[in-house]
């Protein structure tokens, strides 16, 4: 454990008759997709240095069922949907935050009808309320005067109207903030959403990720933002096929943010 | 026989009314098909929503051009329909001009009601060119082939037509009143056809007179046919665009609805008191459906958005899967909604009102698996429409049905939800190691 990262589980915490301030919500793509546990651990490292009392359910963790319910199978969403909220009802959980735009949706508005009822936010807001109660400082460092693009992810902006969290990190850091021509309720899809990103895409001319990285490059970018695992893979690879890796980086806020502090 | 233009007239609106009738009680029993779906709450957010969306057009003009050549039209529909008050009652009566006795007012009214009238041929030329000489994209693919097409144009020609007779009409009493013919006294102000009125200049009088009665009896004879058109064209909106924005979703867009019947099967399914062998109640019924396969499994809301659709196409434009060339097109997915819900109407008019099956149904013969598998479920083409349609929530519930009821999701799906179900994450790794990256580098 090199990197000194403190992730205490539910478990753990309610043995030692705690109770988490938070819990943040890994989801699959954060726990067990490479480029995604980069972003779950700039996360933790913001939280551990914000001293942040937050734990995760580890193991006890499952697929919060988005992906299922999306393809069309509600019996596996649902299933999903109700052993999880046994997990957390058991542990007493009031809020909740989460990386990733898809559980966030998920969780804070397909549970609560099947007995979850959570605060539940997604970490760029948790991040912006860090800022805003003066429990986290940003400064600008290596990302001055960048440009920077950020992409919404459509779960978390029109499908939840989140557009001014992610923005108001990324302006914290100094960084220029250039928009797309398609941005905020007119942002284009990534590509990944309702369970595409576990399928070949069916037959057209062009990928969506594609169109999408097109957009962002359009902006003449240095970083690409995202604030979503998946867009994160979409947008990685798109700029990998348009062969610009070497000058253009897809990162999500939290790192952009870790890495400012040097974490 | 003095009568007679009245006789005519009257027997005009009897028949234009009563076939109208007809057609919205057609349109009821339709909507009707669909299943149950309480949108019963919030009213005075629905009343908010009605008034911002379809009253205020508010999401028109976040295209501007359109948007603004739309409220020509619209504006200029409402408004001159006051008008119809007056040739209503003089037509019945014989009177001309009746409501001339407001004076001032008046004046005021039918120059409103000119400036608009020339608004409305901007707004419907401004159309035309944009459907026919610059062939914007949207309204011009495949779903738009054929009859679509013709049915668009159609209705700027009408809307075309019924505003030249109106401005016709009014320019003939113009120069008439200025030349004291008959009874055309001097009323009205006419700040766009007093510039028509030249036209008569130099004509007999009684030809002016003719050309007057020609443009009056063809402006209401228009509207009759046009407002009789309505439910065979995709112009409905103009009605019911309010009723679908009142009964819009206004849960959040990404909320999807937890299906009931699932809850209460996975319900039981955790209940380890339940009863694995029990036998359903007596009077538990036919098991639902789950999901869409025919237009009578989608819920009423969704038959109204068919109706109120009036293929802009601008769902179709924003959605990713379209732009990027694939088959699927919300546009169309509401089209052919349409296009079965009027064959089942057919079908149900041909066997006194019972549906009998014809060996077709939505899905398959009229939504292709390939448009539904295609969809992002991005919310693009919901906050899009101009007025509140979700062609998204006929593509999950069309999604349910294959996957619940056919299990016929493509095989990739078919892995990941494997894998959720084993061992709970869409890939193939193990619960067990979900807390491994803590430790890795």
């Amino acid at each position: 454990m090199s990197e000194n990262l403190v992730v205490p589980t539910m478990a753990e915490m309610m043995a030692r008759g705690e109770q988490p301030e938070v819990l943040f919500w890994v989801g699959c793509s954060g726990s067990f997709d490479d480029r995604a546990k980069k972003i779950t651990k700039a996360f933790v490292k913001i939280l551990n240095k914000c001293k942040v009392s937050f734990a995760v359910l580890g193991t006890e963790e499952s697929c919060t069922g988005d992906p299922a319910k999306r393809a069309g199978n509600e019996f596996l969403f649902q299933m999903q949907a109700m052993m999880n909220i046994e997990v957390m009802n058991a542990y007493e959980v009031k809020k909740i935050v989460t990386a990733c735009p898809h559980c966030f949706n998920t969780i804070k508005n397909e549970y609560p009808e099947l007995g979850g009822k959570y605060e539940v936010v997604h970490h760029t807001q948790f991040l912006k309320s860090l800022l805003d109660d003066g429990r986290l400082t940003i400064e600008g460092g290596q990302y001055k005067g960048k440009r920077i693009t950020f992409h919404d992810p459509c779960y978390l902006g029109r499908a939840n109207q989140v557009y001014e969290a992610p923005r108001e990190l990324i302006e914290k850091l100094d960084a220029a903030l250039v928009e797309m021509k398609r941005s905020k309720a007119n942002g284009l899809c990534c590509g990944a959403g309702g369970a595409q990103m576990f399928k070949e895409p069916e037959k057209g001319n062009k990928d969506v990720n594609v169109e999408r990285t097109e957009d962002a490059l359009e902006t003449q970018p240095e970083i690409i933002a995202a604030g979503c695992p998946f867009c994160n893979t979409m947008l990685t690879d798109g700029v990998k096929f348009k062969e610009r890796e070497q000058d253009v980086k897809v990162m999500d806020i939290a790192e952009l943010i870790a890495s400012a502090e040097d974490l | 026989m003095q009568y007679l233009a009245n006789v005519l007239f009257l027997i005009l609106l009897v028949v234009g009314f009563g076939f109208f009738a007809r057609n919205v009680k057609k349109l009821i029993r339709n909507i009707k098909q669909g299943r149950d779906i309480n949108r019963s709450d919030r009213s005075s957010d629905r009343w908010k929503n009605m008034a911002m969306v379809a009253l205020g057009q508010s999401k028109m003009v976040k295209r501007p051009v359109a948007g603004i050549l739309h409220i020509f039209v619209y504006v200029g529909f409402v408004v001159i329909n006051i008008e119809m008050l007056e040739i209503v009652i003089d037509g019945l009566f014989g009177t001309h001009r009746v409501l001339s006795f407001l004076g001032g007012f008046y004046n005021v009214l039918i120059g409103i009601f000119e400036i608009l009238a020339a608004l409305v041929i901007v707004g419907v030329v401004g159309f035309w060119i944009r459907r026919n000489v610059i062939r914007l994209k949207r309204f011009n693919q495949k779903e738009m082939e054929g009859w679509p097409k013709k049915d668009a144009n159609t209705i700027i020609y009408i809307e075309t037509v019924l505003m030249c007779f109106f401005l016709l009409m009014n320019a003939a009493d113009y120069y008439l009143q200025s030349i004291g013919y008959g009874h055309y006294t001097q009323v009205g102000s006419f700040p766009v056809s007093s510039y028509i009125a030249g036209l008569f200049n130099g004509m007999q009088p009684e030809v002016v007179a003719i050309v007057e009665r020609v443009c009056w009896w063809g402006h209401i004879i228009g509207v009759m046919l046009f407002m009789n058109y309505l439910y065979y064209s995709k112009h409905l909106h103009i009605f019911l665009a309010f009723p679908n924005t009142y009964f819009e979703n206004l849960n959040p867009q990404g909320q999807f609805d937890n299906l009931a019947s699932v809850t209460k099967e996975v319900k039981l399914m955790m209940d380890p008191n339940a009863d694995p062998f029990a036998a359903p109640a007596e009077d538990a019924g036919e098991p639902g459906k789950f999901g869409a396969q025919d237009v009578m499994d989608l819920n009423w809301v969704q038959l109204l958005n068919a109706y109120s659709c009036t293929e802009c196409g601008r769902c179709t434009s924003s959605c990713p899967a379209n732009q990027t060339g694939k088959l699927l097109s919300p546009r169309k997915i509401m089209m052919s909604t349409r296009d079965r819900l009027e064959d089942v109407s057919a079908i149900m008019d041909a066997n006194n009102g019972e549906f009998v099956a014809d060996g077709k149904t939505l899905l398959n013969d009229y939504i292709t698996p390939e448009e539904l598998w295609a969809c992002n479920t991005c919310n693009a083409c919901v906050e899009e429409c101009p007025i509140g349609i979700s062609p998204l929530s006929i593509i999950m519930d069309m999604r349910q049905y294959l996957v619940m009821e056919q299990s016929a999701a493509p095989i990739e799906l078919n892995n990941m939800m494997a894998n959720i179900e084993n061992n709970g994450a869409p890939w193939q790794y193990n619960q067990m190691d979900r807390l491994n990256w803590k430790d890795e580098n």
